[in-house]
């Protein structure tokens, strides 16, 4: 039916961009609806494409007509589809959280914020469709300004943060640029499929050495591998929290997408182990930054510095299964990069429940007042910490349970470890939390809460301001338990499906 | 050595550029030098795209009816040409968002150096 | 012996889940405390029915299997009915119904705060417990050992004091760190062996290893299951989990949480490791070695509590261990000692802990110090803890005697007189320990006089069943849970997997 499909997306989402300023010139609150359903669109679009993907396999489109390696190449297989389905549920809960939260945290600058977000989305999809590399580096430049400008848009700090977000995303997008133009010259294409044909026959040419440490230093820095990630915890916390909790769910992984997408599916699993330790490296990496980020976590006072670091630690589980280079390792990956987005996502937006409720969200100044004030949120985070600390049936526990499979398959027991300890140092910042939203007496009351327990009831949102709060929050927060139940079904029927070649 | 040293003398420059521009991103204070040394560095890869396409005695792609099509060896590859004008646009659109950053920043902060910025978002 | 035959069947399932579809009837009856109690009562009389109804499949050999659906390619969330299975799930929804009884009366009585919380985590907790029992694999078995672990926390640090926070935390560290351990353990087991079922004898078939890596990986299962099992020195989060209200003390320490990982120890020297193994590597000397010592210690620890409550809590540290003792020494007699003191123990120590809770809702009295001549005014309550001392102390006709002397005779089947001098230790050790309460509350004087007499009856009733049942059980092992037959077929089907 829709043989286009691949393109829809990406341009549904540019074309909403762009129409967003022009439609909202009379009326600001038309943002806000114009947005909703185009994100809507693209749900739709992409569970479309992700169910004709797993029936009839891969969907390419071509551009103008041209055929690679001539022209640009949109290709949905069952990983691309897959992940930008994740990217747009996540992105549709947020946004639709979005409206009580812009009001209070970004006033009068509704339409920028969601025409930027829109331009995020765009470059996020292409990013994930496109099979042209440079294509890539210009959806990964729409992508990465769109986040700047979201970035910048919040408080004071914001745009100190987003300034040094901006000159080191523009290195990490150049060392990109300048790693495809060494492939380009040595292979004279641009087309994925086509390098990917191409580079066997030109074994041991440095260059193409070269462009891989080039590509994958550009998408550390993206991704905020450790110790690439010095951007990433002021901007996710000085940013307004509904942008945090767009970005933070699918910024650095659509990076983690792209260093799979090129390291396995362009220049293949043999030529990466055999030419350059490249693997080995970003496994050691990512095991330093989970156990750092992990630590640097539990050392901080503000919930949102504290979920950015804890982002530090978690990207660092995805480079753990890049890294490992083999398929449960590979899995356990992809598996994170769903589970995750879903994870920082709802606590992301618990946090800007928290601070739309109380103005703040340092942690010293939590206390069990907030289970009264904020029942559902707080139901929700605990979910979402148990999930962070890896307890089943939560998702969290699976993509774990893949990563120590497959940690014990290469034998690297240091990597068990390090998975291990950290579950535990999550349950520790973590818990920390939950310690005193349930049990830390408020401080200044009369002894008497102030909402009888026996009024609670269910059903009702008390405390909750209103139910575009509290809904994405739960369905996010309790679609990890799904996730969770649910996960063979993903791995076997999308994971599984391309495993890369060679591993 | 000579030969590989002055055969490549572009790749040197464009790799000197590339330094300079990477050493203004990270030990310039004020944010307005790094953002001069963002722009050396992406020029610095431009240059390298365009260098790379270059061919002796082979004329700009445009079709010339003196040269015709039939060898299309003589016209210097204008794949690198397109590609470079879009990262040209990427690059302007970067530095135009930098530069509105850094207005903001000033408003908010009244000055444009790091070490100042950085006391002060630590007190605020 | 032949191999059980296995059919598909919801009934496990049911049983399971049974009290997690309680827990939001509790919480939706957040308002009426007659209703919540209700519903409590009706899922733990409902879940012990249902658990009852495959007992007679059981004994007879037919064991009732069901599967949810694959959890990990290649895993199943499985949950099998064996003998074992129904053994523990007896013990566990039986005495739920009582504790139920009992709660109700003790939260009456004290006015408990959040006593929704209270009844829902309780109702999950059970759940959990079940699904340790009738779990198929080891995925499974994590899964629900996980599960139990966190819907215990809020029990533990149900009064908020900064004693219970405290508690809670240590709970936490241990049985978090014990968590991933068995995680690691469980994926380690499925990269060697394959598959995680359990099978009676081992699971491992014809896997080879080297000596190191089986130890590593026992080590690792025994830090997994020994923590809930209280094996020193994983033991000390239980005296300080104490500071939970006495009901949840009373069936989840001494009961479900605790019997849980005694429960995954026997799993994993009888079902996963299998005792061919466990011999080979010299792994059950090891194991016994470290149930003799904690027998020992924790016994004369218990000497030096004042508090009623961690005196038997340390008693529990000890008496768990038999049942490991039992486990490691791998004869067909100390199986079954070991066993039937899952049961054994099960009804006595929730008997005294019951007493406690009596003694502390009617008289707030929680120091041994403090309770001359109680047994005056509560003869029914001091009545029933004095037989349950007497039988943890293995005197008979009280069931702790049964399990105490199948012990015995495994250890000499083993060959083995060290353990028997352990157990004859313990024994006097134990009798030691709770002559004192016992001389206390009869033959000395108040010093003040009471003003209150015996607890409610929701109270009294169910601790004068638990200590009747563990008389009777004393007297007749088989009585209606055939509890002796059971533990028989168990450990004839780990014993037989020898020769398989």
């Amino acid at each position: 039916m829709l043989h286009n499909s691949p393109a829809l997306v990406p341009l549904l989402l540019l074309a909403t961009a762009i129409s967003i300023p022009l439609l909202a010139i009379r009326k600001e609150k038309v943002a806000y609806p114009v947005t909703m359903v185009a994100s809507f669109g693209s749900v739709i679009l992409s569970s479309y494409n992700v169910s004709h993907v797993l029936r009839n396999g891969p969907l390419t489109y071509h551009f103008g007509g041209w055929f690679p390696p001539i022209g640009i190449e949109y290709v949905l297989d069952p990983l691309s589809s897959f992940v930008a389905l994740v990217v747009n549920v996540i992105a549709f809960f947020v946004l639709w959280h979005s409206s009580g939260i812009q009001k209070r945290e970004i006033p009068g600058k509704s339409v920028p914020y969601y025409a930027l977000a829109m331009l995020f989305l765009c470059g996020a999809n292409g990013i994930i469709v496109t099979g042209d590399l440079f294509n890539l580096y210009v959806f990964l430049e729409i992508f990465s300004l769109a986040g700047y400008g979201l970035i910048g848009i919040g408080e004071k700090q914001a745009p100190v943060a987003s300034f040094r977000y901006l000159i080191m995303g523009t290195v990490g997008a150049s060392f990109y640029l300048l790693g495809i133009g060494f492939l380009y010259i040595v292979t004279g294409s641009l087309n994925m499929a086509d390098v990917r044909n191409i580079l066997p026959h030109i074994p041991g040419n440095p260059a193409v050495a070269a462009a891989l440490s080039l590509i994958f230093l550009g998408m550390g820095i993206k991704m905020a591998i450790f110790p690439l990630h010095g951007w990433l915890p002021d901007a996710y916390t000085y940013a307004p929290s509904t942008s945090s909790a767009l970005i933070a769910p699918i910024g650095t992984k659509i990076a983690a997408y792209v260093l799979i997408r090129i390291l396995f599916f362009v220049f293949g699993v043999e030529f990466v182990s055999r030419s350059l330790p490249i693997t080995d490296l970003i496994a050691w990496l990512s095991a330093i930054g989970i156990l750092y980020g992990s630590v640097m976590a539990m050392a901080q006072n503000e919930m949102k510095r504290m979920l950015a670091y804890s982002s530090v630690a978690q990207i660092g589980y995805i480079g753990l299964g890049i890294g490992l280079a083999n398929p449960l390792g590979y899995i356990g990956a992809v598996l994170h990069i769903l589970n995750h987005a879903f994870m920082k996502g709802s606590l992301f937006l618990v946090a800007a429940n928290l601070r739309k409720k109380t103005g703040q969200s340092d942690i010293a100044k939590l206390d069990a007042s907030l289970r009264k004030k904020l029942p559902w949120s707080m139901a929700a985070f605990t979910v979402a910490a148990l999930s962070m600390i890896g307890l089943p049936p939560t998702a969290g526990f699976f993509s774990k349970w893949y990563l120590a499979l497959g940690a014990i398959d290469r034998g690297k027991w240091v990597f068990l470890a390090v998975i291990l300890v950290s579950s535990l140092l999550n349950a520790v910042y973590f818990f920390r939390i939950l310690e005193k939203v349930y049990l830390l007496p408020p401080p200044q009351t009369t002894g008497e809460d102030a909402v009888p327990e026996a009024r609670r009831g269910w059903g009702s949102v008390v405390g909750e301001e209103q139910y575009s709060l509290m809904l994405p929050v739960v369905i996010v927060s309790f679609s990890l338990l799904l996730i969770g139940l649910g996960n063979a079904t993903i791995v076997k029927e999308v994971i599984q499906r391309v495993i890369p070649l060679g591993m | 050595m000579t030969d590989f040293l002055l055969g490549h003398f572009v790749y040197w420059s464009i790799i000197a550029l590339l330094i300079i521009g990477l050493y203004g991103m990270m030990f310039k204070n004020n944010l307005a030098k790094k953002l001069i040394g963002m722009i050396i560095f992406q020029v610095s890869i431009i240059m390298f795209y365009v260098a790379s396409a270059v061919k002796w005695s082979a004329t700009v792609p445009v079709l010339d009816p003196a040269t015709g099509v039939a060898d299309a060896a003589k016209y210097i590859s204008p794949l690198q040409h397109c590609l470079m004008l879009t990262a040209i646009v990427v690059g302007v659109a970067t530095s135009g968002v930098a530069f509105s950053l850094a207005i903001l920043i000033y408003r908010n902060y009244k000055t444009l150096e790091e070490s100042d910025l950085l006391e002060h978002m630590k007190s605020s | 012996m032949t191999s059980p035959e296995i059919y598909s069947s919801a009934l496990p399932f049911y049983a399971v889940v049974v009290s997690l579809i309680a827990m939001p009837l509790i919480l939706l009856s957040s308002r009426h405390a007659t209703l919540r109690e209700f519903w409590t009562l009706a899922a733990s009389i409902v879940k012990f029915s249902l658990v009852f109804l495959l007992l007679p499949g059981a004994l007879a050999g037919r064991i009732a299997g069901f599967t949810f659906w694959e959890i990990s390619p290649g895993i199943a969330l499985a949950l099998k009915a064996d003998q074992f299975g129904v053994f523990f799930a007896l013990i566990a929804s039986g005495l739920w119904i009582l504790t139920s009884i009992y709660s109700i009366g003790y939260v009456r009585g004290l006015k408990e705060h959040k006593q929704t919380r209270y009844f829902a985590s309780f109702a999950v907790c059970l759940s959990a417990t079940i699904g340790i029992a009738f779990s198929a694999n080891l995925l499974t078995f994590v899964f629900f050992y996980e599960i139990l672990t966190i819907a215990t926390y809020p029990l533990v640090i149900h009064k908020e004091t900064k004693i219970a926070v405290a508690a809670g935390r240590k709970y936490l560290v241990y049985t978090l760190t014990a968590g991933v351990l068995l995680i690691a353990a469980t994926a380690w087991t499925y990269k060697i062996a394959g598959t995680l079922d359990f099978r009676a004898g081992g699971l491992f078939g014809d896997a080879s290893f080297s000596p190191g890596a089986i130890t590593a990986l026992f080590l690792l299962f025994l830090c997994g299951v020994g923590v809930k099992a209280a094996v020193m020195p994983l033991h000390s989060w239980l005296p300080a989990a104490m500071a939970a209200p006495t009901p949840v003390s009373a069936l989840l320490h001494a009961v479900a949480v605790v019997k849980s990982g005694v429960f995954g120890v026997v799993r994993v020297v009888g079902f996963v490791f299998g005792p061919a193994l466990m011999r080979q590597f010299g792994l059950n000397i090891f194991l016994a070695t470290v149930a003799g010592a904690t027998i020992i210690l924790a016994s004369l620890l218990a000497f030096r509590q004042d508090n009623l409550k961690h005196r038997l809590a340390y008693s529990t540290v000890g008496h768990l261990s038999y049942i490991v003792l039992g486990a490691a020494l791998i004869s067909p007699a100390s199986l079954v000692g070991g066993l039937l003191h899952i049961a054994n123990h099960a009804t006595m120590k929730i008997t005294l802990f019951f007493c406690a809770g009596a003694i502390y809702v009617r008289h707030h009295k929680e120091k041994i110090s403090e309770l001359d001549g109680i047994g005056r005014v509560m003869p029914w309550t001091m009545g029933a803890f004095t037989l349950a001392a007497i039988g943890l102390a293995g005197i008979p006709p009280v069931n702790g005697f049964i399990s105490k002397w199948q012990l015995g005779l495994g250890s000499l089947q083993a060959g083995e007189l060290l353990p028997l001098a352990v157990l004859v230790l313990s024994g006097i050790l134990n009798a030691g320990y709770f002559a004192p309460i016992i001389f206390r509350a009869f033959l000395k004087t108040p010093t003040v006089p009471y003003e209150q007499g015996e607890a409610a009856p929701a109270m009294v009733i169910p601790l004068v069943i638990t200590a009747v049942l563990s008389l009777l059980l004393g007297l007749d092992p088989d009585l209606f849970f055939h509890f002796h037959r059971l533990a028989v077929a168990v450990s004839g089907s780990i014993l037989g997997g020898i020769g398989q």
